[in-house]
Parts: structure tokens; C-alpha cells; sequence
């Protein structure tokens, strides 16, 4: 699968490393050029602000015409992410265009962290109590971010 | 022979749209009149047609025609719209000309022509077809990267969104979409956040490979038929055959595949028994027949909360293991077990008053388990019967064969092959003959029914049996006029069964049971 990567992928590998979007790191894998090691910065004054979260992507088979598969590694305490770090995001399903790429992805995954959703949640407990108490929800999700998201951030 | 309309059709017909003025049109010429040996099946051979894909693509662009006709658009804008508005021609007239243009046209995700044009005309005046929607090719001297595969290109290809991707793109990501998702009128523009949907000149012109280009005229046709209640497509796995009947009453019809089917509920054939009770049964036998048996076998019902209880091991003193019953009972006579232990025991004693009790509600429960394990046994039968049947097609061809070499013609030899058909198709009433008794009340007319069915039933195992034994055996004369005799007899009987049965539907003769 290596031996024949195209040249779109090739591109976007190219600038992703060449021009990083602040706050975000994205790392091909030494192995195989179609899994990324992906860091996201939290975002400044959300809950995650200070943590740095871990995510992988991969790029299938069909890309760019199927979207990639990007999940979190890092635990988080998101409405729309879920305890196994699947995120629901409708860039990733079914308003996936073949014209979005690695980089607007990612953003929109920060953009996610900065305004969560809990009305069309993944993590049902989480929305709950998001909509019902959203004080101790962020207060949660900073805990957490604290617990499972303090390392060496990224450099932005 | 049937006059009354099922139910469903009365929900759809208020969106129903005439297209009886264009049944003369141009794709009459290349109807196909399916015309079999299933012919004994079908109402009328003459009351459908067998539309393929590209007639059916024909008669929506008619349609579109005939819209067009008046709203004066491009054809593939139309075609959007009518979709847009499920084929409702009317709805389609009255919003357009009632209200916001503009809104319809962003409603159904296309531009509006008459904006267009005024915009093309203005940048571009070497290039105007009058408001040509398809595919806009840029100029070739200039040479883009692709947004999709960052590759340059010469053949860029949009549509009026104004998003260009090149050729190879296009292509890939159509194919996902009409092979991969089954889409056809909902192919939206490539591009991030682009809702403009691609129309079918645009698609076509740049589908490589016919292939695609057939599944796509299956995909954009879909809406059209699933829309229409007088067409459905051919259930049979990978046809692409539309069936039209011409009157909504038209059950039993043939696709050119072969594939017979009722129009209505799209199951096989079903005579006598109607969809609704059909439906029914099959969801009946899908929950419980293979389990029923073992069930029946093998387990008691708890007196107190009927759950199924499996014995497994020697004591009888059963404790039910349902968490809000944990009745204690005997196994033997099915009631409480305290006495059991005291001086009060009387298991032995045949008729315990309180045992009947519990005795009289299993066995009901049992009697209707095993009424429905008769039908059950009858309906399975009959419907193993008929595939075996099948196979007596190419015996029997052999058979003809043999008899051609023995002074016979081709046609005095085609009896043999009637008499099969005849066969399958009383096999095939046969067991949906056991359906329909298993929802039937008895009554004077049930009773009649039943003995329709046992004369077909006895005179179809009697032909059965000559077609397949006798006819090896016998003399050919003899054998013969054995056959077709009793073939001439359960053709008469079975229609003799429908017509009773169908009879009995007009004047509402028919009790049913609560099952």
C-alpha cells in the first residue's frame, strides 16, 4: 500500500508538515504514510484549554472520496465524543465532500472542542448532564483535562 | 376476476399523477407483453408491461417533456424539480407559479436558468447555449489543479456552482456515489459545503464506461418509479425490470425475467390468501415455526406467569426462575407445590381440582400451537413439494425427447410440459391455500373451502405422482391420456378453489379468526 501513494496525499502530507495549523500537529507514521500521529492543543478558554490530546487518523483506501477515520486516543469528557474517542462530527459521515482535507478536518475537530454540541450527542451520560448542569459538566471535562491531557503540549 | 383496491394505493393516490395520456407514447413500441409458461398465473397477460431501464428513462424524460411544456426549462433542471416535488406535476405548477421562483429552485438545490443566464452572458459570450446548465468547461489554455487529486488538469467539469474538478475525479467520485451509496437524483455537487445537486445531462456527459452509465439510469430513475403507484421494479435479485400495470387491481404479474410476483406486496404469488394475512403469516412463521417444534417437545408453561420452562433435571417441585413470579409448582399436575410436602399430596389422584384449572389454560395454549403446526406442517410441504418440482422440468424434457423418437410429433408431446405448469401452479395455491384456512373461522362456506381443497389437494398428488413415476412405466398412449385427463381435472378444480375464494371476498363470506 505504501508503494503507490497518490499525489494528493502526498501534497497534503507535504504542507501539513511544511505549514502546520497552530495548535495542531499531524505526523505521518513511519510505517505507513496513510496513518498520522495527530496532536490537538485544547482550545483557549474552553474546558480542554492547557491539554493536549492525542488522536489518530487514518486515510482508507478511498480517500479523498471517503472520509478519513479519526478517533482520540487522549480521554476526554466531550458530549460528542464518546468513551472509546469516536467523534461525531458530520464532516466525518455523510457531509464528507472530497474537497475538505486533513487540515480542515482537524480544525473543525478543535472547533469542536471549543463549542460542544450536547443536541446531537455521542456520549449520551455527558450530553445529559451538559444540558442539565453544564457548571459541573465543564468543570468534569476540566478535571479531566487535567487528569488525562497535561503532558508537553504542543508548540504553537 | 378482482375489483377491490388494497388500502395502500388509496394513501398514494392523492399524489398520483395521470400519465394514462402517455401510454400511446414512445416507448409503447418496445413494451414487452410478458408472454411464459407462468401465463396461467397472471390476470390478463395484456393489463402490464415489462418496462427495461432505458424505457423506463424514456418515459420520465416524456414526463418531464410534458411538465416542460409549460414551465419552459432546461429538461434536466425539470427533472430536478420533479423530483423535488415527488413527480407531482400539479404541486410543481401551482409553487412555481404561485410563489418565490428563486425559492423553489434553492429548495430543490439547483440554480435558477433565467439567474444564470444573465450572469453567463456577461462573462463568457463565446460560450452560451441559452442557459445551459451542463457541464461548464473552462477554456483549455489555462490549466488548473484539481481540488480533489491536486493534480493539473486540461479537463475541468463543473457545474453552475461554479466548483471545477477535473474528469478523473468526476468520475471516481460518481462511481462511489451511484455504485457504492445507490445514488442517483441526489448527487450533490463535490465540493465543501455545496448543496447544488448534478443533473443527468451533466452526469452523463461525463460517465466513462456503459456499465455505470446503465446503473445510472436504474438510480435516476428510482424516485420517478417508487413515486408512481402503477409501476414497481422487478423484486428478482440484480433485474432492473419495472413492471407497469394499467389498473391498481392487477395482483399476479411476470416479469421478463421470469420472476412472477403479486404487484401489490412483492412476495411470490400467493393465491388465494391476501397480502395482509399473508404478511402476517410470514411473520408468524419467521418468529416461531422451527423453535414452536422444540418448544411443543420439550417444555410446560409456568401456571402462574406462562413463562416456557425447560425441565432439567429429575425434581419435580419447580420453582419458576422468572424474577417477578419464582412460583413454586409441581411439574406433574401444574399446581402449587405446597401440599406437596404435607399430608395434603394428591398428585396421584387423577382430577385434582386445582390441577384443571391450570391443566385447561396449557392446553389451549397447546391446541393453538398445534392447529398452527398443522397449517405450518401443510404450507411447508406443499412449498418443498414445488421446488422438488422444478426438477421435473428437465426430466420430463427428456422424457419428450424419448417420446419424439417413438412416432410422436413435437406438438402431440407438450402435453407433458402443460401438465408440469399445471402442477406448479396447484402446488403453489395448495400452499397458500393452508394460510388462508389457518385465519379462517369455520363456517358453511369454510367447509366448502376445505372440500375445494381436498379435491385439489388428492387430484394434485395423483398427477404428481403419474408425472413423476407412471410416466417412466406406463405405455406412452396410455400415459398420455392418464396426464392430460388429470391435468385437464385439478386445472378445473384449483380455478374452481380461486373462484370460490374470490367470490366469497365480494360478498364478505369470510370470517376470520383473531390470531
Amino acid at each position: 500500500m505504501a508503494g503507490r501513494l497518490p499525489r494528493r496525499i502526498l501534497k497534503e502530507t507535504e504542507r501539513l508538515l511544511n505549514e502546520p495549523v497552530p495548535g495542531i500537529k499531524a505526523l505521518p507514521d513511519e510505517q505507513n504514510a496513510r496513518y498520522f500521529h495527530v496532536e490537538v492543543n485544547g482550545p483557549k478558554d474552553s474546558p480542554f484549554e492547557g491539554g493536549c490530546f492525542k488522536l489518530e487518523l487514518f486515510l482508507p483506501e478511498d480517500y479523498p472520496m471517503a472520509a478519513p477515520k479519526v478517533r482520540f486516543v487522549t480521554r476526554i469528557y466531550h458530549p460528542n465524543i464518546d468513551k472509546l474517542g469516536r467523534i461525531c462530527l458530520d464532516i466525518l459521515k455523510d457531509k464528507w465532500s472530497p474537497a475538505l482535507q486533513i487540515r480542515t478536518v482537524l480544525l473543525s475537530i478543535q472547533a469542536l472542542l471549543s463549542a460542544p454540541n450536547p443536541d446531537d450527542p455521542l456520549a449520551n451520560d455527558v450530553a445529559e448532564l451538559w444540558k442539565s448542569d453544564e457548571v459541573r459538566a465543564i468543570e468534569t471535562a476540566k478535571t479531566w483535562t487535567r487528569l488525562y491531557a497535561f503532558s508537553e503540549g504542543v508548540k504553537s | 376476476m378482482e375489483s377491490d383496491e388494497e388500502g395502500i394505493y388509496d394513501v398514494e393516490s392523492d399524489a398520483s399523477i395521470n400519465y394514462n395520456s402517455s401510454d400511446d407514447g414512445i416507448y409503447s413500441e418496445g413494451e414487452n407483453t410478458a408472454h411464459g409458461e407462468a401465463n396461467d398465473f397472471m390476470d390478463e397477460p395484456t393489463s402490464y408491461k415489462c418496462l427495461t431501464s432505458d424505457q423506463i428513462f424514456n418515459y420520465m424524460m416524456k414526463v418531464v417533456d410534458e411538465v416542460n411544456a409549460i414551465l419552459q426549462l432546461p429538461p434536466h433542471i425539470t427533472c430536478i424539480l420533479l423530483n423535488h416535488f415527488k413527480w407531482d406535476k400539479e404541486k410543481l405548477m401551482e409553487r412555481y407559479y404561485e410563489g418565490d421562483q428563486d425559492k423553489i429552485f434553492e429548495e430543490a438545490q439547483t440554480i435558477n436558468p433565467f439567474r444564470l443566464k444573465g450572469k453567463v452572458v456577461s462573462s463568457n459570450t463565446n460560450n452560451i447555449t441559452s442557459f445551459s446548465m451542463q457541464s461548464t468547461k473552462r477554456p483549455l489554455t489555462t490549466q488548473e489543479v484539481c481540488d480533489i487529486c491536486y493534480l493539473p488538469s486540461q479537463h475541468m467539469n463543473g457545474l453552475q456552482c461554479g466548483h471545477f474538478f477535473c474528469i478523473d475525479c468526476w468520475n471516481e467520485y460518481l462511481r462511489i456515489k451511484i455504485i457504492d451509496e445507490g445514488q442517483g437524483q441526489k448527487i450533490a455537487c463535490p465540493a465543501n459545503d455545496c448543496n447544488i445537486l448534478t443533473d443527468y445531462e451533466t452526469i452523463l456527459s461525463l460517465l466513462r464506461g456503459s456499465d455505470i452509465k446503465t446503473k445510472y439510469h436504474q438510480r435516476l430513475t428510482d424516485g420517478f418509479v417508487m413515486s408512481h403507484h402503477l409501476m414497481k421494479w422487478c423484486p428478482s435479485p440484480g433485474c432492473s425490470v419495472v413492471v407497469k400495470v394499467t389498473t391498481a387491481g392487477t395482483r399476479n404479474v411476470t416479469c421478463i425475467c421470469g420472476h412472477a410476483f403479486c404487484f401489490h406486496c412483492l412476495q411470490p404469488i400467493h393465491e388465494p390468501v391476501r397480502c395482509p394475512l399473508l404478511k402476517k403469516w410470514l411473520r408468524k412463521c419467521n418468529d416461531d415455526s422451527e423453535t414452536a417444534h422444540w418448544i411443543s417437545a420439550n417444555t410446560k408453561e409456568c401456571p402462574k406467569c406462562r413463562a416456557t420452562i425447560e425441565k432439567n433435571g429429575g425434581c419435580n417441585h419447580m420453582i419458576c426462575q422468572n424474577k417477578s413470579c419464582k412460583f413454586d409448582f409441581c411439574w406433574i399436575c401444574l399446581s402449587a407445590w405446597s401440599p406437596h410436602g404435607s399430608s395434603w399430596y394428591n398428585c396421584n389422584r387423577y382430577d385434582a381440582n386445582d390441577s384443571v384449572a391450570a391443566r385447561t389454560a396449557q392446553e389451549k395454549s397447546r391446541a393453538a400451537l398445534n392447529r398452527y403446526l398443522f397449517y405450518c406442517d401443510r404450507y411447508m410441504n406443499h412449498r418443498q413439494s414445488l421446488e422438488l418440482e422444478h426438477k421435473l422440468y428437465s426430466k420430463i424434457k427428456f422424457k419428450m425427447e424419448e417420446m419424439q423418437q417413438h412416432n410422436m410429433s413435437w406438438i402431440e408431446v407438450q402435453f407433458l410440459k402443460k401438465a408440469v405448469d399445471i402442477l406448479c401452479k396447484c402446488r403453489n395455491t395448495l400452499k397458500y391455500t393452508y394460510v388462508f384456512a389457518f385465519y379462517l373461522r369455520s363456517n358453511n362456506q369454510a367447509t366448502i373451502f376445505e372440500a375445494n381443497q381436498k379435491d385439489l389437494e388428492m387430484a394434485t398428488e395423483r398427477l404428481s405422482e403419474y408425472l413423476e413415476r407412471d410416466v417412466t412405466t406406463d405405455e406412452l398412449s396410455n400415459i398420455k391420456q392418464k396426464v392430460q385427463d388429470k391435468a385437464k381435472y385439478c386445472e378445473g378444480r384449483c380455478e374452481a378453489l380461486l373462484r370460490h375464494v374470490y367470490e366469497g371476498y365480494d360478498m364478505d363470506l369470510w370470517e376470520y379468526l383473531d390470531e
